[in-house]
């Protein structure tokens, strides 16, 4: 092996929230949908600090349901670290002693960026369902809008997981003269029609619930149960056959025999059972609606005439990262961006990590991961 | 079977020296390398004939070192590295030492000079002296410091000898650019070479079509 001696990892501690807020009456932000949209709050966090040059900027992307809290913790008493704290940190892949790691939350999510929840300046009440329908383009515009904020001319890289590896994509595409590398992990250029069938289940049951009220519910009870449903069936699509089996298997939950009655819980059920319920605390139904949404949209290559001729646009270097279990963004799908990428003779590596945890892997497999991370972004400080 | 060689260490997937490689390829160059391990030879191609490469390997570790040294590389069988490009996008694509490892030789042949201009192969000749000894006096299948694997654990599925390969270049319509043969690291003697090398590396291009 050859470069890592990194020093012991460490937390990051206690980490700060910022809020920027931007657009009218100063210039708003025109969403792909031809709407002028604001003013649009963005929470984002930082780590580490810009070097006197700004080279070492890193914007990580969150995926479907993550927010701007990426790693360290928000309070001493708070048990949970950020959703990415193996990940970066001191001495970690996204190493905060070398470079300057920011995340936001993403336009039309619920965890302080603007949304669907959000008070609509104009009738005082959340948007709900009169949000503008935003795309993964949208979210990087806003992204950019923040960036700028920041005066950082140029991202050493950007990096995102699933529907943050999508972002990354279009970062690249969009403003490729501001990217000197992108990661891609466990995502794709476009859902396949099985990946969007799981997100419109999700948008029923939603939809379904009788306490959804056509969105209008954030004064009343909230359609707890259809978003519990929909987080149940994402959680299944993020396992897999093995990684369920491993974990569950077909142990039951408090008996020891077959009851035979509807008593009976299987483990994997209480499991999910738990993961939607608590999903409900943390996430707005509408903000579920609109990002699974916005990922079903979600084509690379069809502003630019297909995907080589998007790819093309992309300057920087490129590291394409899948899970061999991943049976809703599978490898087959990281490999068409990569040939796209080597078709045309972009720097691009791709790598098929061995792992049985599904999808979930880009935020399991930190450590293997996290080397190839480490090098490829060692080697694009070094070489840019 | 894959064509792994797991077992292999960087430095002895090295048989026909860097440097004999290194001599073939014009400056400049668009170069693929199929195998291509640590990614050494590309990191000096890159430096001594200011090459654009590329890498393809199986194994998750060499991938890592050589997205460590800043190439870029795709993890992945070879067939597959090579079925998506398009009609002479390199100038050369490398095999080293991966040959007889893999399950469709002349296929993957073809697809080389498909891709490229021209395909550099190097493969173990396995009609060397040693191995003809071993085989008719000793009865036994080969294994010496050229090919130092018993027949149940070696990664060499597909052995051929010098004379099988220029044979087969014929039935697959293509020339024969430049030959060297290699008697361990030194420059094998120029005659008997399907007797006395032990390593033999060939430039091929595909014939023009009449």
């Amino acid at each position: 092996m050859s470069s890592e001696s990194s020093p012991v990892a460490e937390s990051l501690g206690i980490v700060q929230e910022h809020t920027y807020t931007f657009g009218p009456p100063s210039e708003p932000i025109i969403l792909e949908n031809g709407r002028a949209f604001g003013p649009i709050d963005v929470r984002y966090e930082t780590y580490g600090s810009l070097n006197a040059e700004c080279t070492n900027a890193i914007l990580i992307l969150h995926a479907f349901t993550g927010d701007a809290h990426a790693a360290g913790f928000h309070t001493p008493e708070s048990k949970h670290a950020g959703w990415w704290n193996d990940m970066i940190g001191p001495g970690k892949p996204f190493d905060t002693n070398k470079y300057f790691v920011i995340c936001s939350n993403v336009l039309g999510g619920c965890r302080g960026t603007t949304g669907p929840a959000s008070l609509d300046p104009h009738t005082g009440t959340p948007y709900a369902l009169s949000f503008p329908v935003i795309t993964i383009r949208d979210m990087v515009n806003v992204q950019k809008r923040l960036i700028d904020h920041l005066g950082i001319a140029r991202l050493l890289a950007v990096a995102g997981g699933s529907m943050g590896g999508m972002q990354a994509l279009e970062w690249s595409v969009a403003y490729p003269e501001m990217v000197a590398s992108s990661i891609v992990l466990a995502s794709t250029a476009r859902l396949t029609a099985q990946g969007i069938a799981f997100n419109a289940v999700g948008r029923n049951a939603i939809m379904s619930d009788p306490h959804f009220q056509s969105g209008n519910y954030y004064s009343y009870q909230l359609p707890a149960q259809g978003l519990s449903i929909a987080r149940m069936v994402g959680h299944i699509t993020y396992l897999s056959d093995e990684s369920m089996g491993m974990k569950f298997g077909r142990k039951l939950q408090e008996r020891a025999a077959y009851g035979f009655d509807f008593a009976d819980q299987f483990q994997v059920e209480s499991y999910l059972e738990y993961q939607g319920d608590k999903f409900v605390d943390r996430f707005d139904a509408n903000s579920y609606i609109y990002l699974s949404k916005a990922m079903d949209y979600y084509d690379l290559g069809e502003r630019y005439g297909g995907l080589e001729r998007a790819a093309a646009r992309i300057a920087g270097k490129v590291l394409v990262i899948s899970f061999t279990s991943d049976w809703l963004y599978p490898p087959y799908q990281a490999k068409e961006i990569v040939f796209a990428l080597m078709k045309a003779e972009k720097d691009v590596s791709y790598t098929e990590l061995n792992s049985p945890y599904g999808h979930d892997s880009f935020l399991l497999e930190t450590k293997r991961q996290g080397r190839l991370i480490s090098s490829f972004l060692g080697s694009v400080y070094e070489y840019d | 079977m894959s064509m792994t060689d797991q077992q292999l260490q960087p430095e002895q997937r090295v048989h026909i020296s860097y440097e004999r490689i290194i001599e073939l390829v014009e400056f400049g160059s668009n170069v693929l390398d199929l195998g291509c391990g640590d990614g050494e030879l590309l990191v000096r191609l890159m430096r001594e004939k200011q090459i654009r490469g590329r890498g393809v390997d199986i194994e998750e570790s060499m991938i890592l070192q050589c997205i460590s040294k800043g190439l870029s590389v795709f993890q992945g069988n070879l067939e597959e590295g090579l079925r998506d490009y398009p009609t002479g996008s390199y100038d050369y694509v490398i095999l080293n030492h991966t040959l007889q490892m893999i399950h469709d030789p002349a296929m993957l042949i073809q697809e080389m000079v498909r891709v490229g201009r021209y395909a550099v192969v190097n493969f173990p000749n396995f009609a060397h002296i040693l191995n003809r000894v071993q085989l008719a006096l000793g009865g036994r299948m080969p294994v010496n410091r050229n090919i130092p694997y018993e027949w149940y654990n070696t990664p060499n599925i597909h052995f051929c000898t010098r004379k099988d390969f220029v044979e087969l270049c014929s039935t697959l319509d293509l020339e024969i650019v430049r030959s060297i043969d290699m008697t361990r690291r030194h420059v094998a003697p120029p005659f008997l070479h399907n007797w006395l090398s032990t390593e033999t590396c060939f430039v091929l291009k595909n014939t023009p079509r009449k």
